[in-house]
């Protein structure tokens, strides 16, 4: 076996793995197992008693890297700490999910390590020694495909688009957990603020949007009684952002949040350019909209023309019932 | 203290992305170009420290001649003085980060901000690659900011919600909507900035770390289906959801 690794940043929050991080290491076990390479976890902060989901990937090493100063984010000690281990266990591919974190983190990593990096990637495809990469750009109005040219590349990888392969744990893996003392706090997460018991668009598997379709702010609690129904989160047009109905925090659009959830429901929302290129990967789409010419009905797997205020209601009506 | 801004000159996001016939590259035949929308919060937020703590701010701006005309409405709208970094290339992120590091050295910037990422290429990666080549420390996709002195205290947006973030200048802040309010250029700001110098130099470095092989467009959907606007066409939309897309 090759003395080169492959390594993925796994990310924790509040001890919790976040599955985007799994979804990265599924790429970086099966790309390292294919080109006989060891396959490395690399785990910063928080507290574990097992790893079980970690190694059901069937990755063949996991570092944990540990101390209280390290649960919540600090960008200067965790591209401190991972890059020396990228370093040192001679990392040649290194692979982030695309997350808030991995954004921030990524780019770090690769000035630290000289390595060309690919950011956002839905697609990697190998030959041997060299990977084709693809990515959105535009916020999805069109993809490029490259190659990274340094020896060592790092991709980051957008989540919700490749699987969790669970194969089950390696029969040589080898788990080591490290005290890390002298941590870099020069740029520190101090608090952690909640948004109260919301679900973030990005993270979300379903969303449900309102546009200037629902009239005001105040017909809202439509768009919410639906998305609780389905565990949904609420997005929002830019128009309605912009007239202050909504936080920003819920656009969804080119200038707000890309998306890709397996289920996507447009309401009230015409389809302009910059908010279809950040949803129309989603998997599904329904629009619900009175015009029948808007253009959200050009990206619908199902549309419904009609009276929002009377289909909305029904519709979440009808859900509970095939629910229960 | 000395106050940066990076701007990216881009194509304005209600514009279509049409791509050249053989794929290598994109056509901006006829598309109006902006000051890429997240560079007009982190220009606000340079002007609001300016007016709040004094110093002189800077536009700093890599590429073809156009993109003098975002730096020029940089300049009517309040910042101080703009350099143009020339290149004809399309660079990659580290590229374009290694140029403006030059730049920032030079102009001895103590504070620097850029939106949290151009919404062209939407890499996102330029303020922490300008981090660790500057030794500054940098805060992405900031949502609110404090400067007391040399110590910083930034909120940054996550997944479901916000972390603080603390740190001390010299610093680099990558802007996320809901900053601020950028403020519009005064009509004597426009007069004003038409008079001023664009400080011109040349990019050095122009070797990039990826090969861009190709562009794709999408995949187009095929139309979907559309279903009765009464209680029928709801409980058909609910039965397709769970049969046919079976993610209900």
């Amino acid at each position: 076996m090759s003395t080169e690794t492959v390594i993925a940043f796994i990310e924790q929050r509040e001890n919790e793995i976040k599955k985007a991080s799994l979804e990265a290491l599924s790429v970086c076990v099966k790309l390292a197992d294919k080109s006989n390479k060891k396959s490395i976890a690399v785990l910063v902060g928080g507290t574990f008693d097992s790893y079980d989901k970690i190694s059901a990937t069937g990755v063949r090493k996991i570092i944990h890297v540990t101390s209280p100063e390290l649960n919540l984010y600090s960008a200067s000690a965790y591209a401190e700490i991972f890059a020396n281990i990228c370093k040192e266990e001679t990392a040649t591919l290194v692979f982030f999910a695309n997350t808030l974190l991995g954004k921030d983190l990524a780019p770090r990593i690769s000035v630290r390590l000289e390595a060309g990096i690919g950011m956002d990637c839905v697609d990697l495809t190998s030959e041997g020694q060299e990977f084709i990469a693809t990515r959105p750009i535009f916020a999805g109005k069109a993809l490029q495909q490259f190659q990274v040219l340094t020896k060592i590349k790092i991709f980051s990888l957008r989540p919700n688009v490749f699987p969790v392969v669970t194969p089950g744990s390696s029969p040589d893996l080898e788990t080591v957990r490290k005290d890390s003392a002298n941590n870099n706090l020069a740029i520190k997460v101090s608090e952690l603020k909640k948004a109260s018991g919301k679900m973030d668009v990005s993270e979300a598997d379903i969303i449900v949007s309102g546009g200037r379709g629902m009239k005001g702010p105040e017909h809202f609690p439509l768009i919410e009684t639906l998305a609780d129904t389905l565990g949904a989160a609420v997005g929002a047009s830019r128009a309605v952002v912009d007239a202050g109905w909504r936080p920003h925090g819920e656009q969804v659009g080119q200038t707000g949040k890309t998306v890709s959830p397996t289920l996507y429901f447009a309401c009230g929302i015409s389809g302009a350019i910059q908010h279809l290129a950040g949803m129309s990967s989603s998997k599904f789409i329904v629009a619900i909209n009175k015009d029948k010419d808007a253009p959200i009905f050009s990206v619908a797997d199902y549309g419904i023309v009609g009276d929002l205020f009377e289909i909305l209601p029904l519709l979440t009506e009808e859900i509970k019932r095939v629910k229960s | 203290m000395n106050i940066g801004v990076c701007i990216s000159h881009v194509p304005d996001t209600a514009s279509k992305i049409k791509l050249s016939e053989d794929h290598s590259g994109i056509d901006y035949t006829g598309v109006p170009f902006i000051i890429n929308p997240y560079d007009e919060f982190a220009m606000e937020e340079a002007l609001k420290t300016k007016e709040k703590s004094g110093g002189t701010t800077y536009a700093l701006s890599l590429g073809k001649d156009t993109v003098k005309e975002s730096l020029r409405k940089a300049l009517a709208t309040g910042i101080d003085e703009a350099v143009h970094i020339k290149t004809e290339l399309e660079l990659d992120s580290f590229s374009v980060a290694k140029n403006l590091a030059e730049e920032i050295k030079a102009l001895n910037l103590e504070l620097l901000f850029l939106g949290k990422q151009s919404v062209d290429f939407d890499s996102g990666s330029v303020g922490q690659m300008l981090s660790e080549l500057l030794g500054m420390n940098c805060i992405t996709n900031c949502v609110s900011l404090e400067i007391n002195g040399t110590e910083i205290k930034a909120e940054r947006e996550i997944e479901g919600g916000r972390e603080v973030v603390v740190t001390a200048l010299p610093a680099i802040i990558t802007a996320q909507k809901g900053l601020n309010e950028p403020r519009y250029a005064s009509l004597k700001g426009i007069m004003a900035a038409k008079k001023k110098t664009i400080a011109e130099k040349e990019a050095v470095f122009t070797d990039s770390r990826i090969n861009v092989l190709k562009y794709l467009s999408p995949q187009g959907k095929s139309s979907g289906k559309i279903l009765g606007s009464d209680a029928g066409g709801v409980k058909e939309l609910v039965r397709l959801l769970k049969e046919e897309a079976k993610v209900l």
